[in-house]
């Protein structure tokens, strides 16, 4: 087993006694759901929206090559820097790079998963940058010095109280527990951040090839701010955000809504096509844009599972999930958790660090089901199971499967083992739920049914006579 | 910044990648097992409209759809008679809220609905001090449309006075016509397509409602950064 | 017709009422019931765990055993998913692909085949209880069925349905992943089964076995009283 495996395994079992946490987490998402469905029933026709997002995406990452071209050079006739970066590492030297041009002192950035993926933060603080994150529950996050917990919800695990505790011990300034004052505290505190930072970093939700553009959505109007004011403005993005046309947002922006928050439409929805034009007040003098491929070639090479390439990072799949649901977001220990992750991480990782993420799940496909692309993404933790196991079968295991086969297409000695199990029994109650009961993950929580006399096939040859 | 050759390089490798991984197809989503879309000319989305959320087809019930919806977002929607009536409508803001300073854009209505206010104004055409636009009490701009299906208001660096002034000071007021008002988003898309292509403004925002945030308890609170009240002053 | 019933092999070994109550009501319909005993599994333990290779000869002999089925019932919707839906998957590129998708298209989930090739949804069945309903998620989700079970349901004398807030959430049961990941199997059965009690009904009723055996398991561990039954079991009460 990989040491992230087992430390997965341990992780689970601490949370999932964490009746707390979890009740935490289920009051939340009961709540988004509530909102969610209402959001959805509004649609004329959800089913044939979500058929007509997945199509569209489809066709953007089955023509990457082509719409990637269309993007940056109409980026770049607006005057956009476009940079490419085959790897995270790659990806952080560009934008320290930008850093010693500036000779930038601080970056305000707002909400993107992307540089959590290549430890952005991590190497500007090293180059002696001072790093803020501007959307709330990132900022919590930092100053809690932890991962998002969760791709949309950074914070959701936390209670109002332990964020009065952490600003009163970080800022020294916490008058109350109350939400609207502790919001009032980081406006207050970050307001200051964006008015004298030299950089304002980004991610993207979506780029529009069209018309290029990157395509960024918010509630807080911290990534308006965060464009608005520093003079250079670097936004980071995988290649696979890429969208045919400016049109096509007319219907992701509410989906990714309705996933995503179970709101109709995010507060601020903004198109950035550029640095500030002739003619313009304000805005950034520069724009930087980085396209990043870490790994994501290899996705798009496993046509099987490219479709993993279509997903907006709404979040709708860890809602839906019951495993991130009592396992929490942080025992994933990845930077994309629940089914998404576990289906990309093994792509973006290696897949025998990370096949027991896979493992890790009932496929009930509640995911597939809230997933706004229609991503297949239960059917493809099923394939990575079997990559995995066809790569590096685990002798055990596979043994026991073949044992199992050969006993199941003899009829006789599955009779056999039937009775030997009814024998038995008796004497694995003796030891139930000890460590000397070869049924112990079974029975340390639950009962087994009591073998009856007669199985269903002694019916039935009885009865045949 | 590195040479152009290892730019270009890098460029070059990515798309080689992508290029190389795409010569095997890859099935329709959600469709097991069945054969690859053709790439089309026609946009999946273009059928939006029959999909999503449902707009009346009158002005009147646009109209009265724009201010529920508005209002449902926690924006204030004012509706009056007349450009005279804009003016009176902004003065009383300005008195109620004890305005000391506003910031604003030129234009048409901005220039018109302000001209009296009798306070100081930080204007942003040539640029403007941040620090200054800060300590604004209200930040009034024009608008490119108003959209019924979303309760939104369009706007772009161009018509409401770049980026900045719609989202620093505490109080966005919005002032529109009625003639704005546009169905749903695909008719919003359309209209940013007649209006600039090809020269787009650099910044493009649908704005629904004020500012706002949920990462305390997922318990709703306005003003997060942006501005806390979202005032649409429409004639 | 003919109907080929695959009674699988935890209901064959441990709930044998169950497909005791399938053969009775089908052949009550007037239907002759064949059960091939050389059928033990379908190979999904093998399947799922991604062990392919080992689980395409147990898969292998199923097809055999079916080829010349009229019908085939399954008396379990994860069963059925498994048969209707992932053999042509688990044999593409096989020589076995052909028939593999001839089967799978005749192959029917107990209750719906009932409901929807039937046409049938009263057996006079009587089960004066209040009771809630699980949905397995192979049934729910691979088969598209939720009606069906319901349909048979309103049908039973002094049967009261509840649905439960968590009708569509997994009971953490996922095969393997119940032995390979008890912690987490165990949280998502005590929320189900909160949600089952929070109803006030008296059993749970499923179409898949396998989601009972789970449930029930915690269920008499911390001495609950709420019960579990098949809905085979419940259509076939006089
Ligand atoms: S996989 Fe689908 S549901 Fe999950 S985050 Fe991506 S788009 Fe949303």
């Amino acid at each position: 087993m990989s040491t992230f495996a087992s430390q997965f395994l341990k992780q689970a079992r601490v949370m999932t006694a964490d009746l707390r946490h979890r009740k935490i987490i289920r009051t939340a998402l009961t709540n988004y759901e509530i909102v969610r469905d209402k959001r959805k029933g509004a649609f004329q026709s959800w089913e044939s929206a979500r058929q007509a997002a997945a199509e569209t995406k489809w066709e953007a990452v089955n023509h990457l090559d082509k719409y990637l071209v269309e993007l940056v050079s109409k980026l770049e006739a607006r005057g956009t820097k476009v940079h490419w970066a085959s790897t995270g590492a790659q990806a952080s030297e560009i934008i320290l790079q930008i850093v010693r041009d500036k000779q930038a002192r601080s970056v305000i950035k707002s909400k993107s998963m992307t540089s959590e993926e290549v430890h952005l933060n991590a190497a500007l603080e090293k180059a002696g940058l001072e790093v803020v994150e501007s959307d709330l529950g990132e900022f919590i996050m930092q100053l809690r010095d932890e991962p998002p917990y969760h791709i949309v919800f950074p914070s959701m695990h936390l209670t109002r109280g332990e964020i009065k505790d952490l600003f009163q011990r970080e800022l020294g300034d916490a008058p109350s527990d109350s939400p609207e004052e502790l919001t009032m505290v980081a406006r207050r505190a970050l307001r200051k951040k964006y008015l004298t930072a030299d950089i304002g970093f980004t991610g993207a939700n979506f780029a529009i090839a069209e018309t290029g553009m990157i395509s960024i959505t918010e509630n807080e109007g911290n990534a308006r701010l965060t464009s608005a004011l520093p003079k250079t403005m670097v936004s980071l993005l995988g290649i696979e955000k890429v969208l045919p046309r400016l049109e096509d947002l007319a219907l992701f922006l509410p989906m990714l809504a309705t996933a995503g928050t179970g709101q109709a439409l995010t507060c601020y929805n903004t198109m950035y096509g550029g640095p500030r034009q002739p003619g313009e007040s304000d805005g950034p003098e520069e724009f930087h844009v980085i396209l990043l491929d870490n790994h994501r070639t290899e996705l798009l090479a496993d046509a099987e599972q490219r479709d993993a390439l279509h997903c907006i990072r709404c979040g709708a799949c860890l809602n839906a999930c019951p495993i991130f649901r009592n396992v929490g977001g942080h025992t994933y220990a990845t930077t994309y958790s629940g089914p998404i992750g576990s289906v990309i991480t093994p792509h973006l990782r290696g897949l025998q660090d990370w096949k027991h993420l896979s493992n890790a799940s009932s496929l009930c496909g509640g995911c597939t089901e809230a997933c706004p692309v229609k991503i297949d993404l239960h059917h493809h933790l099923l394939q990575n199971r079997r990559n995995a196991a066809t790569e590096e079968p685990a002798f055990f295991e596979r043994s026991l499967y073949q044992i199992f086969g050969f006993v199941a297409n003899r009829p006789a000695l599955w009779a056999v083992a039937k009775k030997l199990g009814r024998f038995g029994q008796p004497l694995q109650n003796l030891v139930k739920g000890t460590a000397l009961d070869p049924a112990k993950a079974w029975t340390q929580t639950r009962d087994l049914p009591p073998m009856p006399k007669e199985s269903f096939k002694d019916w039935w040859q009885k009865r045949k006579g | 910044m590195k040479n152009e050759e290892t730019v270009l390089s890098e460029r070059e490798k990515i798309l080689a990648r992508v290029r190389e991984a795409l010569k095997i197809p890859a099935h329709v989503p959600g469709a097991h097992g069945t054969a690859p879309l053709p790439a089309s000319a026609h946009s999946p989305a273009a059928d939006a409209r029959s999909w999503l959320p449902k707009v009346g087809d009158s002005f009147a019930e646009q109209l009265a759809l724009f201010q529920s919806t508005a209002a449902e977002l926690k924006a204030e929607v004012q509706m009056v008679a007349s450009r005279d009536a804009v003016k009176a409508a902004l003065a009383k803001m300005a008195s109620d809220g004890n305005w000391k300073r506003i910031a604003t854009h030129k234009g048409e209505l901005t220039d018109f609905a302000t001209a009296d206010l009798g306070l100081p104004i930080c204007r942003t055409e040539g640029g403007y001090d941040v620090q200054e636009m800060e300590a604004c009490d209200a930040g009034i701009t024009e608008c490119d449309a108003l959209v019924a299906q979303t309760g939104s208001v369009l706007v772009t660096s161009l018509s409401a006075g770049g980026r900045g002034l719609s989202v620093l000071p505490p109080h966005h007021v919005v002032i529109a016509r009625r003639e704005q008002l546009v169905a749903d988003l695909p008719a919003a898309f359309a209209l940013v397509q007649k209006k600039y292509a090809p020269h787009f403004p650099s910044m493009i925002s649908f704005i629904t409602g004020p500012s706002r945030t949920g990462d305390i308890e997922r318990i709703l609170v306005l003003g997060a950064h942006g501005p806390k009240k979202l005032t649409i002053l429409c004639f | 017709m003919t109907i080929t019933l695959f009674i699988p092999c935890f209901v064959d070994a441990l709930f044998p009422r169950a497909g005791i109550s399938m053969v009775q009501l089908l052949e009550g319909l007037g239907h002759k019931v064949v059960c091939p005993e050389e059928i033990s599994c379908c190979g999904q333990p093998p399947f799922n765990s991604g062990y392919w290779g080992e689980a395409r000869p147990v898969a292998a002999k199923v097809l055999e055993q079916l080829k010349d089925a009229e019908a085939v019932v399954i008396g379990s919707g994860s069963c059925g998913a498994m048969v209707k839906k992932f053999y042509p998957e688990l044999f593409a590129g096989k020589p076995q692909e052909e028939l593999a998708k001839k089967i799978a298209a005749r192959t029917w989930e107990f209750s719906d085949f009932i409901v929807s090739k039937l046409g049938v949804t009263d057996f006079g069945a009587k089960f004066p209880h209040k009771v809630t309903f699980h949905d397995g998620c192979h049934g729910l989700r691979e088969l598209d069925i939720k009606k069906s079970p319901r349909a048979l349901l309103a049908k039973v004398q002094g049967l009261q349905l509840v649905e439960m807030a968590e009708a569509e959430t997994c009971c953490g049961f996922g095969g393997t992943f119940a032995a390979k990941f008890p912690m987490i199997s165990t949280a998502m059965g005590d929320v189900k089964c909160a949600s089952a009690a929070e109803t006030g009904a008296e059993y749970i009723v499923s179409n898949d076995s396998s989601c009972l055996m789970h449930l029930q398991g915690l269920l008499t561990r911390q001495g609950k009283p709420l019960k579990t039954i098949h809905l085979a079991e419940v259509l076939n009460q006089r």
